[in-house]
């Protein structure tokens, strides 16, 4: 019996860590909320509800290497806009993505950049405010 | 990264579990998007009655426009190189209306496709390259085009160059702005439009160069009409001797302007246009767009307007206007005698379907039919052959199966409909009474 209550004791302890986990800053569904009123607002329009692009213009914003991989890269894309055409997995996307860095601040870029990488079947670190404010020329 | 934490439930009783998901439910809001939805579940085209569709060929590559020789047999332009080709040729060997043999060659991606006479035109997204056809309607030098035209404007944005013959030696070369509506940083809210445009002088209109010329550049050719934002499908009107045109209308009115536009607005405007060119035609891009709700020429946020003011200056009205952003990809005059009366030398517009009308529900995919009498349009436009997509609702262009793209007629009046998704190429026939 005492064993029994340890055990539920102890998974006790490990629901409190993860409800607390849940609701940390860092990946709080506020950062997500946000993230997603930036994304329907600005990004929406072009990379469609979800996440699937415009095949052979706009890019889709999943299983891609520019959402998922490197942070400084991406950010930069939202701040300075890309007007080379890009190829993700064998497909060229020819539109222009306009630069956002003047129309949105860093914490907006931060959330919606964290929101991109953890939805549409991405997993990818969050991204915060400060990186974003790094890569700002 | 963004907690999965019902991958754990499994693990926890479940009283505790209730405990768990109180603490975590809110986050769900934020849960990841469906997977692709894109699978086969094709049916049918849907025709009017006594039309029937069959697939003439399947998953030959990014099929745009495409152009069939006095023979029946079929060559398509590839948008990128499939095995390292661009241009696809299919033939019918035992006339059952399906393509048995296939070859390919070109070493270009692109659009335009036209056959006049004895000679192939097809078009890169900077050049046009004519090959000779033999007696038997096909091209031997494969790899030995002559390049007619160069050196044509290609910043990645509107770059396709779709391409029409006349009947004195003149070719008509589609050169599309590199731009939405020319503001001083494209695609950004708040940014003022540029006056004069600068895009005019190279992009945003038709122009006209000599079928017979090699090495032509800009310097060679004549801007045949301007202020045509993109045109993708466009043909000679035989009836008129003129050259038709269907422009894509500009995107984001409501994402730049919604003090302006509604989103329901911004996905119903500015109309998809049919215009009947003639030569110095201007079509008002980027100054003005055509509100076929309104049936107004209306000027453009970036210029001053407000979504009612209505546009000044030269700009030519359109023969026929459809709702917004459905991406008129293909045009063609009907001029066979297979197809009842009612179709004859009136006009299929392939639409490609849009993407821009998001959040809204997208729209297009089909092929639709205006009716002309004497070379102008003779009744309201309908759809003709539906359910490309393969969906009832399309959210995003990707849950749509197929997307129609090029048209083209056959020497017995079939018409031919290209889809650059899947690559089929469908052939529909009448065979109603």
């Amino acid at each position: 019996m005492k064993k029994t209550w340890l055990v539920l004791a102890g998974m006790l302890v490990v629901v409190e860590f993860l409800v607390i986990a849940c609701n940390s800053p860092a990946t709080s569904a506020a950062v997500m909320k946000s993230g997603e009123k930036v994304y329907t607002q600005t990004c929406l329009p072009c990379h469609q509800a979800d996440g699937s692009g415009v095949p052979g213009l706009n890019p889709p914003l999943k299983n891609s290497a520019y959402v998922s991989g490197e942070p400084a890269k991406l950010i930069g894309i939202v701040i300075d806009g890309l007007s080379t055409g890009v190829e993700i997995n064998g497909e060229a996307y020819t539109n222009l993505m306009p630069p956002l860095g003047s129309t949105l601040n860093d914490n907006e870029i931060a959330d919606v950049l964290t929101y991109i990488r953890n939805s549409f079947g991405n997993q990818a670190k969050n991204i915060s405010a400060e990186q974003v404010k790094a890569e700002r020329k | 990264m963004y907690k999965k934490c019902n991958a754990f439930l499994f693990l926890l009783p479940v009283l505790l579990c209730a405990v768990y998901i109180a603490g975590c439910h809110s986050s769900d809001s934020g849960k990841p998007g469906s997977a692709d939805t894109a699978t086969a579940r094709h049916d049918s085209l849907k025709l009017p009655d006594g039309f029937k569709a069959v697939i003439f060929a399947d998953s030959i590559g990014k099929a745009r426009h495409l152009a069939v020789t006095n023979k029946g047999d079929i060559y398509v332009k590839l948008a990128s190189l499939k095995e390292g080709k661009g241009i696809v040729y299919l033939h019918d060997s035992d006339g059952d209306g399906i393509a048995d043999e296939r070859s390919s060659f070109g070493n270009y991606g692109g659009t335009g496709m036209f056959i006049r006479d004895s000679f192939l035109y097809a078009s890169s997204n900077e050049a046009v390259y004519r090959y000779r056809l033999n007696e038997n309607g096909k091209v031997q030098q494969t790899d030995r085009p002559d390049t007619i035209i160069k050196g044509l404007i290609d910043r990645h944005e509107h770059n396709s160059k779709s391409i029409v013959l006349d009947h004195k030696g003149n070719i008509y070369v589609n050169i599309g702005a590199y731009s939405n509506a020319c503001q001083a940083t494209d695609r950004v809210k708040g940014s003022a439009g540029q006056q004069p445009c600068p895009i005019l002088d190279s992009a945003a209109g038709i122009w006209q160069f000599k079928t017979n010329l090699v090495n032509q550049g800009y310097n060679n050719g004549s801007r045949y009409a301007t202020g045509f934002r993109n045109v993708v499908g466009l043909d000679w009107n035989e009836q008129d001797d003129q050259l038709f045109v269907m422009q894509h209308g500009r995107d984001q009115l409501f994402q730049l302007f919604p003090q302006f536009y509604t989103a329901q607005q911004g996905a119903e405007l500015p109309a998809e246009t049919m215009y009947a060119i003639n030569k110095g035609d201007n079509g008002g891009w980027p100054y003005i767009y055509y509100d076929h709700l309104k049936k107004q020429k209306i000027l453009a946020p970036e210029y001053g307007g407000d979504g009612n003011k209505t546009a000044r200056g030269k700009a030519i009205d359109p023969v026929m206007a459809f709702p917004g952003h459905m991406a008129p990809d293909g045009l063609l005059f009907y001029t066979g005698t297979m197809f009842p009366e009612k179709y004859r030398n009136g006009a299929f517009v392939a639409f490609h379907g849009s993407w821009n009308r998001a959040p809204e529900k997208q729209k297009g995919y089909f092929v639709a039919f205006v009716p002309f009498k004497n070379g102008k349009p003779s009744g309201q436009w309908e759809i003709f052959a539906d359910n490309f997509a393969g969906e009832e609702i399309i959210q995003a262009p990707g849950d749509a199966a197929h997307r129609p793209c090029g048209l083209a007629q056959g020497p017995d009046g079939a018409l031919y409909v290209s889809d650059d998704n899947k690559g089929t190429i469908y052939r529909i026939v009448y065979a109603g009474k």
